[in-house]
């Protein structure tokens, strides 16, 4: 380092910065940057075989063109885990961010008891993997030992399982909703507590109720935060995969290509066919980000704007 | 920078109104109340269940009520704790490895990022900046099988590198760091110490470090949490089970369980020993848990 402190600080302050950065480039290089471009490149071949398959050479990697891109879109797994995800996305995200803004708004609302207990037992589940989650509900979900079955036992009533075919999509967008309501509840308490008071007191003097503060001046307020928790629940829910893998062992009603994810698992792992595995994680990526910068365009001009 | 990327807003107590005013909003409305217990309830519910099924032998298990305790307990922990021996307190050494060293690096990696992105003007700070926030919505699905084959051709595939390598690289916590590092450290007093001749780096590690380390501790969590909780990555990586965090051990032992039904006693204890550090490191650090996610964001 030079001693002159004019000059050389200019220099010193165009090198630092890419010394400060060069790890995380680096690694979002290694780790981001090329496996996306290499999926990409797969997802263009595939293996061709010449006679029978047999012997060194007889198996060759060529172009395939969008042959992949096709196949998988075609694919009928591929379009009944995509509704499948799409039916379980309808249910999660709306019931997981209503019930996150409700509790914030009580939690935040003067007249609320047993604020600080109910924060922490609803932010609980955080702390929960997806796969234990998954597996404590799942036996909860047993007849044999479920409460409810319990109950509705004594009463004498016939309940249908809830891992049944018909319902076992609820009982994995229960799973959702209860490990993600308590972390999207603390995104926007925390919005909530950076509202000045003053507005409330302003508000209150015009004689507004507290479901009308709440409505009208919270609400708004913490749509910046309604719309991110919303992005990254989109996010999540496209790539469930811990819940029903973990559901599966106990019910016969969760395929393999149960969610998109599931397939690309069984195409890549099972079937050994990477190149498919490529295309259909290509497809499901840009459906991620079309619907998320979509949606952030949607709403962008109303609520939302990127600093800088 | 604007006045309106600082996330470690400082949470007062609201002050009440003065006056008639305040008693009348501080009259607690049992209707508000009774919802917060009724979620705070739905939410204790599986927690509490293996709590206490965690105290019963398989064969009460599937025969007893559900919230009736019993005195298994002990035994279970031992039963569990000598399966394959002690393979479950290997899974747990591994996940507080892989969450702790990645998060840990993780956090330094983002940190130094941050503060490079947050305090610095250089050629190709914006377009840099763009493609780490677009990290933030890829998908780890177009990642997941990439990754592998690349890991592979390394031949790390099925050591610990394949899982942790991957984990350091936060997009997310970049982006908090960065904003954490514009709110928190003051640019006069990178300047003050520029000119008493402190290198960047020192002034990063001794001054800007320290300022930054409240949300650091956020990003830390964040991380923490996130590889703890990990799942896919793992499951793809690693193929021999004394590599495997917990969520990938128990998720086995599951599997297991279905023609075994005497392992779901011990997939019961284990779910729950597993989920008592997290636990205990959550309460600890409860009050570092203010997430700001759209924090950076401005209304217009």
């Amino acid at each position: 380092m030079s001693t002159s402190p004019t000059a050389p600080s200019t220099r010193r302050r165009t090198v630092a910065p890419y010394a400060f950065l060069a790890p995380a480039v680096l690694l979002f290089g290694a780790f981001l940057a090329l496996p996306i471009g290499y999926a990409v490149y797969l997802s263009l071949r595939t293996v061709q075989v010449r006679g029978l398959g047999l012997g060194k050479g007889s198996r060759e990697e060529v172009w395939a063109g969008l042959s992949n891109y096709s196949k998988a879109i075609t694919d009928p797994d591929f379009a009944a885990s995509v509704l499948r995800v799409a039916a379980y996305g309808v249910l999660v995200v709306p019931a997981m961010l209503g019930l996150a803004l409700l509790f914030a708004l009580l939690l935040d609302s003067p007249r609320a008891r047993a604020t600080k207990f109910s924060r922490l037992a609803i932010f609980l589940p955080y702390a929960v993997p997806a796969v234990i989650s998954s597996l404590l509900w799942g036996f909860l979900y047993l007849p044999s030992v479920s409460p409810l079955y319990f109950v509705f036992g004594k009463l004498g009533w016939d309940v249908p399982s809830v891992l049944g075919s018909g319902s076992v999509i609820y009982a994995v967008a229960n799973i959702a909703v209860w490990g993600g309501v308590g972390f999207n509840m603390v995104v926007i308490y925390t919005a909530l507590k950076a509202i000045p008071t003053e507005i409330y007191e302003a508000a209150k003097l015009d004689g507004c109720s507290e479901v009308s503060i709440a409505w009208r001046i919270k609400v708004p307020v913490v749509l910046p935060s309604l719309i991110m928790t919303f992005v990254f629940s989109l996010i999540a829910t496209l790539q469930v995969f811990a819940e029903p893998v973990t559901l599966r062992p106990l019910t016969n009603t969760i395929s393999s290509t149960w969610t998109p994810l599931m397939k690309v698992y069984r195409d890549a792992f099972t079937r050994d066919d990477l190149y498919s595995a490529a295309a259909t994680s290509v497809v499901l990526a840009v459906a991620t980000f079309v619907l998320s910068f979509g949606f952030l365009r949607l709403v962008q001009n109303r609520a939302f704007s990127q600093e800088n | 920078m604007t006045a309106t990327t600082a996330p470690p807003r400082p949470v007062t107590a609201r002050p009440a109104p003065p006056g008639t005013r305040r008693d009348h909003s501080r009259r607690s409305s049992p209707v508000s109340t009774a919802i917060l217990l009724v979620g705070a309830a739905y939410c204790l519910l599986p927690v509490l269940w293996v709590l206490v099924a965690s105290s019963k032998s398989a064969s009460e298990l599937f025969s007893t009520f559900t919230f009736a305790p019993s005195t298994h307990l002990f035994g279970n922990i031992a039963e569990l704790s000598a399966y394959r021996d002690g393979l479950f307190w290997r899974w747990m050494a591994n996940t507080a490895l892989y969450a702790g060293v990645g998060g840990v690096l993780s956090t330094l990696v983002s940190a130094a990022a941050g503060y490079g992105l947050a305090k610095y003007s250089f050629a190709g700070k914006q377009a840099i900046f763009n493609v780490l926030l677009a990290g933030v919505l890829v998908p780890s699905v177009v990642l997941a099988v990439p990754q592998y084959l690349l890991l592979a051709k390394l031949g790390l595939t099925n050591t610990y590198w394949a899982v942790l390598l991957p984990s350091i690289i936060s997009p997310y916590g970049i982006y908090l760091a960065r904003i954490y590092a514009a709110a928190a450290v003051p640019d006069d007093v990178v300047e003050a110490a520029r000119t008493d001749g402190a290198g960047d780096f020192r002034i990063f590690r001794s001054i800007a470090s320290p300022l930054m380390a409240p949300g650091l501790v956020t990003v830390f969590l964040f991380q923490f949490v996130a590889i703890w909780n990990n799942f896919l990555l793992p499951y793809i990586m690693l193929g021999d089970d004394k590599l495997f965090p917990l969520t990938v051990g128990l998720s086995g032992l599951l599997n297991q369980g279905a023609s075994q039904p005497s392992l779901y006693t011990s997939v019961i204890t284990g779910s729950l020993l597993s989920i008592v550090p997290l636990l205990a490191l959550f309460l600890t650090l409860q009050r570092y848990w203010k997430v700001d996610l759209a924090a950076g964001a401005v209304k217009s």
